[in-house]
């Protein structure tokens, strides 16, 4: 059989190497490599938190390239590969989902400021929009019999967000590659924020002067805002975001007590800055 | 065999049956079995038992006027199970999941509709459960039968509050409110409509 006609086999994890990025947060206890690879949402595979392990088993993260363009002086092509031969570094960041559960995850990657800088954005860029992949014959969530969300998922951050030293393109987790169900081969993680401004299995960054539409925001409006930053005083219409269920907690069931949410996620000492002046109840 | 049982068995039977799924996922969660996040598994699989037996118990009417199959004499304790499994539910959201956190649970409350309507249906139930036996039927008389009839004001919230626990419109949720909103309107059918198997037999 000529090989060109064979897909290439859903890649296997491979180890990554990375140095530490001295951006870690300090005195964390990883969540268990098991409930980061198995309790997720990514509705490309489905609604259920184990339906993305269990059913991106077909999903092809090779060959890949991440499109860069927009409001940029040299708009760019980037293959995976290119990507991941990178300098990369660890950051362990807290992850809090706007669901009021928390995870503390171990990821491997690097700054997204520094694709950014590469195509040079133009003075007229004010937002950068993030495009993940449409695939519906591998990723089964995107065909189910009610409308979920509008496909592809997207997501966006102001400009000086995303130049944010915390914000990170993710390629890898654990010191492997990123499994698929956790957004194989490369993700957007946005500690301060909700996980799901995380764009998972991204192909598209885009600079644009306006600020552009989000996946969640589409469908809810109401319950989520663009810049989902995490804020306990804040409620999600539905349920409180004053504190967190930690996963994977030993002892789950009586002994994982509830945690106070951090207003942040915990990073306002780096962050609040970008929004001095801004009311965060209009603007959530 | 079935024949051979008397009524006061079957009822024991099906206490001890439709509480093994509460004790079931209870064992599960203490030995660490119900997954990463073990309290909320355990919360909404309490809420859908709920759900279940409301469902059952009113289906007891239909099947008597339609089928002609009288569970009449099982119908307190199928409503009784829905009781119990909402109070289960709510002490495990209280307790477990919130830790008895009352500035919470007071916004929880008293501000999102999610949680009134789920509260709503808990507090009908509680009323039903309580005015179940002998002494309030003899003592509500005409009345009981209006005090129980707020179980459809229970049932419709019940399934308008498992519809808002996800974050979109999900299958399974629907199914239920379909299968409640079906039940709700046949007793809006008239009695003619209604009884015409009763009357047959």
């Amino acid at each position: 059989v000529p090989p060109g006609l064979l897909r290439p086999a859903p890649a296997r994890a491979a180890p990554l190497t990375a140095r530490s990025g001295g951006q870690s947060t300090e005195g964390l206890t990883p969540t268990p490599f098991q409930d980061v690879t198995h309790y997720n949402n990514f509705y490309e595979f489905g609604l259920e938190k184990t339906d993305p392990a269990e059913r991106s088993g077909g999903f092809h993260p090779r060959p890949w390239t991440v499109r860069v363009d927009g409001l940029v002086a040299h708009p760019r092509t980037y293959d995976i590969d290119a990507l991941l031969a990178r300098p990369l570094q660890e950051r362990l960041y807290r992850m809090r989902c706007v669901e009021a559960w928390s995870m503390v995850i171990p990821w491997i990657g690097f700054p997204l400021a520094e694709l950014l800088k590469e195509v040079e954005p133009l003075g007229s860029a004010k937002y950068v929009a993030f495009e993940s992949v449409v695939r519906p014959s591998e990723m089964p969530g995107q065909s189910g019999v009610l409308p979920v969300l509008d496909w592809p998922y997207v997501e966006g951050l102001r400009l000086d967000e995303a130049l944010h030293p915390l914000t990170i393109l993710a390629v890898g987790l654990y010191g492997q590659t990123l499994p698929n169900q956790n957004g194989a081969p490369i993700r957007l993680v946005v500690p301060w924020k909700y996980g799901f401004k995380g764009a998972k299995s991204v192909v598209r960054i885009r600079l644009t002067d306006s600020r552009p539409p989000t996946s969640w925001n589409l469908r809810a409006p109401d319950e989520y805002g663009f810049y989902a930053n995490v804020n306990p005083e804040v409620d999600h219409p539905r349920w409180s975001q004053a504190t967190e269920r930690p996963i994977g907690v030993r002892g789950g069931f009586f002994g994982a007590a509830r945690k106070p949410t951090l207003p942040f996620n915990g990073y306002g000492e780096q962050v609040a800055a970008l929004y001095a002046g801004m009311n965060l109840r209009r603007d959530f | 065999m079935a024949a051979r049982l008397s009524a006061g068995r079957v009822r024991t039977l099906l206490y001890a049956v439709g509480l093994v799924p509460a004790a079931a996922t209870f064992a599960m969660g203490v030995a660490n079995r119900l997954g990463a996040d073990p309290v909320n598994v355990f919360e909404r699989t309490l809420g859908l038992w709920a759900i279940r037996f409301l469902i059952l118990s009113l289906c007891v009417t239909p099947l008597r006027e339609l089928a002609g199959i009288n569970l009449l004499r099982y119908r307190r304790a199928l409503g009784l199970l829905a009781f119990w499994y909402a109070l289960f539910h709510v002490t495990a959201y209280v307790g477990l999941d919130q830790g008895f956190d009352g500035a919470v649970l007071l916004a929880d409350i008293t501000r999102r509709p999610f949680v009134i309507l789920g509260m709503v249906a808990f507090l009908i139930v509680s009323v039903l459960a309580a005015t179940s036996n002998a002494w309030s039927i003899r003592r509500l008389g005409r009345r009981w039968g209006a005090v129980h009839r707020m179980v459809y004001l229970a049932g419709l919230c019940a399934a308008v509050h498992f519809i808002l626990s996800f974050k979109v419109l999900r299958v399974e949720p629907l199914l239920y409110a379909v299968v409640m909103a079906v039940l709700l309107l046949y007793r809006l059918l008239p009695g003619a409509v209604r009884r015409r198997r009763l009357a047959q037999r």
